[in-house]
């Protein structure tokens, strides 16, 4: 990618952390962890991939994106409100009472969310539906799904898989974020992947494109351009770092955090620190 | 809203599912929109005759209910317009947080259709015999539901289903069945039909205890006492209207349902009248078991849903009423 492209999609990935980190601190705590290992696939995709129109959140023809590990609103959030689908400010109140930014994704309350998710597992089958029902009206949008490889562990996941091949969805990309834990611990203390999910995306007849370093903008912009080339879906799997960028949730990789007033300030600032010296270095 | 009883109450010769597959092949003339998805039961309920006009508006999820309903609720959000087709037991208990949330709090019209409801599911029993799959789609807040009684009733409601904007559930009597009315009958969602005004007891039915309750209708006759009968295909939005109105005539009232009382129409209907209008109320259906394998006639007996076991709630009812 061209040297400017990749600095300006890195900067955006860290102003999508801090807003990230500035919505769940208006709640005090939340999923930093799995929010974070997302961050730079959404500023790939909402900087340089989708094609939306903030102005004309549901036009027709617009590309999807599908927050399947639904409790990584607040990265969602924060990358619409700097795309400009609402004041930022307003996602300033994480399940608030009435807020419309409830800590998972929900289509009715939110400007710029296609599908509601949260009960893992129903993200990908609705993704695999928007694709197919697309497909029928001759629309050629893509629909890019998110997938934990906790959410993973749901055998709604593989039947939405096995669902996609069959129907040969090639508008169907998963962003898997293999962030290697889950809320009791690591996947593989917790419920191990057998030959890993890349093995079983594969058996399943999906493309599988494998990302080294899913936290790198490069990397994961080069994988979506392969995979939209691909016929049938496509399995993009992101190598993340839960809580990548915050050191205090890198530290224990932690799914829910409830940080201390110390240590909000702490992540805060240091999220400030990197994206000044980005921007200096810009 | 126009209907014509059947006069003569005999076995209709079509099966009742064909009420649904017919309506399909109409919606799917008229609406490029409508398409069917099935799990793996397609040849149950007839509607190979569908997929040969519209071979790629009727689709295969396979066996896998939960992604069949999650896929409905996509393809909805792209303006196509999905019936999901299973066996009751996993259109409803299988595919359920699907069906409330993917569905139902996502506000996508998804049309879920569970067949074999209750004693009709005969010979496949418990495993496949669906006493609570209505009930749980009545607690989705915004959901409909229906229970048609025969071929023509499923073949007017299945049609009224493409105007509703939310998650709906129909139970569809797969097998054998009465004929209750006359072709070219036409229904509404929402809308109950007084088939028989009486002064000493209501009895509300629906699906295929309508026509028990016929029959019921007449054995009190028989005996002196008038019914009233009220064909309550919509269970949700429930038409308390026409209910009130009625129990207001009589001030009893006879529930009679192929399903658990305790979730079902029965509990519908208390919920009103408790509120409204509190009389006595019998309740005929499915007292908390599970179901069984065995002729539909016999299942019939086993749970308490005949003409008799109707005509002797009724006279309960009437008792209680002091």
């Amino acid at each position: 990618m061209e040297e400017t492209r990749s600095r300006e999609l890195k900067l955006l990935a860290q102003k999508i952390r801090l807003e990230t980190l500035k919505i769940i601190a208006s709640r005090g705590n939340g999923h930093i962890g799995g929010s974070m290992s997302i961050a730079d696939a959404l500023a790939v995709l909402y900087g340089e991939v989708l094609n939306v129109d903030p102005k004309d959140p549901l036009k027709k023809d617009r590309d999807w994106c599908v927050l399947s590990k639904g409790h990584a609103g607040p990265a969602m959030y924060a990358a619409l409100g700097l795309k400009g689908y609402f004041p930022i400010e307003e996602a300033y109140t994480l399940n608030d009472y009435r807020s419309h930014f409830p800590s998972h994704t929900d289509r009715s309350l939110t400007r710029g969310v296609d599908l509601t998710t949260g009960s893992l597992g129903q993200g990908i089958s609705e993704a695999a539906g928007a694709a197919l029902g697309n497909k029928m009206q001759g629309i050629k949008s893509y629909v890019y799904v998110f997938v934990g490889d906790g959410e993973a562990d749901e055998g709604q996941v593989w039947e939405a898989a096995q669902f996609a091949a069959h129907y040969k969805l090639d508008h169907l990309i998963a962003l898997i974020d293999e962030n290697g834990r889950q809320l009791d611990g690591s996947c593989d203390e917790v419920m191990s992947h057998g030959r890993g999910i890349a093995a079983k995306f594969d058996a399943f007849g999906w493309n599988v494109i494998e990302v080294k370093d899913g936290n790198d903008v490069d990397e994961i912009c080069d994988a979506l351009l392969l995979a939209k080339k691909q016929e049938g879906p496509s399995a993009v799997i992101l190598h993340t770092v839960k809580g990548k960028g915050v050191t205090y949730v890198e530290k224990t990789g932690a799914h829910s955090s409830k940080p201390s007033k110390e240590e909000w300030a702490e992540m805060l600032k240091e999220a400030k620190e990197k994206l000044a010296a980005m921007e200096g270095s810009l | 809203m126009m209907y014509r009883l059947s006069e003569k109450h005999e076995k209709d010769l079509r099966p009742c599912c064909d009420g649904y597959a017919d309506a399909l092949l109409e919606m799917m003339k008229e609406n490029d929109k409508v398409i069917h998805i099935d799990c793996d039961l397609m040849g149950c309920i007839d509607v190979g005759k569908v997929k040969a006009v519209f071979p790629d508006r009727v689709l295969n999820a396979g066996i896998a209910e939960a992604n069949a309903i999650g896929v409905a609720a996509g393809m909805a959000a792209t303006g196509m317009i999905p019936f999901v087709h299973s066996f009751g037991v996993f259109a409803s208990r299988r595919a359920f947080d699907q069906a409330y949330l993917s569905a139902g709090y996502s506000r996508w019209p998804v049309h879920v259709i569970g067949s074999d409801p209750g004693v009709t599911a005969a010979f496949n029993g418990a495993t496949h015999m669906p006493f609570e799959d209505a009930g749980l789609y009545l607690d989705i807040p915004n959901a409909t539901v229906i229970d048609p009684c025969d071929y023509n009733e499923a073949f007017s409601l299945s049609r009224k289903l493409l105007n509703e904007k939310y998650v709906t559930y129909m139970r569809l009597i797969r097998r054998d069945h009465i004929q209750v009315y006359e072709d070219g009958s036409e229904f509404e969602i929402g809308k109950g039909i007084l088939l028989k005004e009486g002064t000493d007891v209501t009895i509300i039915a629906s699906g295929i205890l309508v026509y028990n309750a016929l029959v019921a209708a007449e054995k009190l006759e028989a005996m002196g006492i008038s019914a009233s009968l009220i064909d309550m295909h919509t269970w949700k939005p429930l038409d308390e209207d026409l209910l009130l109105k009625d129990v207001a005539k009589t001030g009893a009232v006879v529930t009679a349902e192929n399903h658990q009382v305790s979730c079902g129409l029965g509990s519908a209907v208390a919920n009103v009248l408790i509120r409204k209008l509190p009389v006595p109320q019998e309740f005929i259906g499915n007292q908390g078991r599970f179901g069984q394998c065995g002729p539909q006639a016999d299942l019939e007996r086993e749970y308490h849903m005949t003409a008799d076991d109707i005509a002797a709630a009724a006279l309960r009812a009437i008792d209680r009423k002091g």
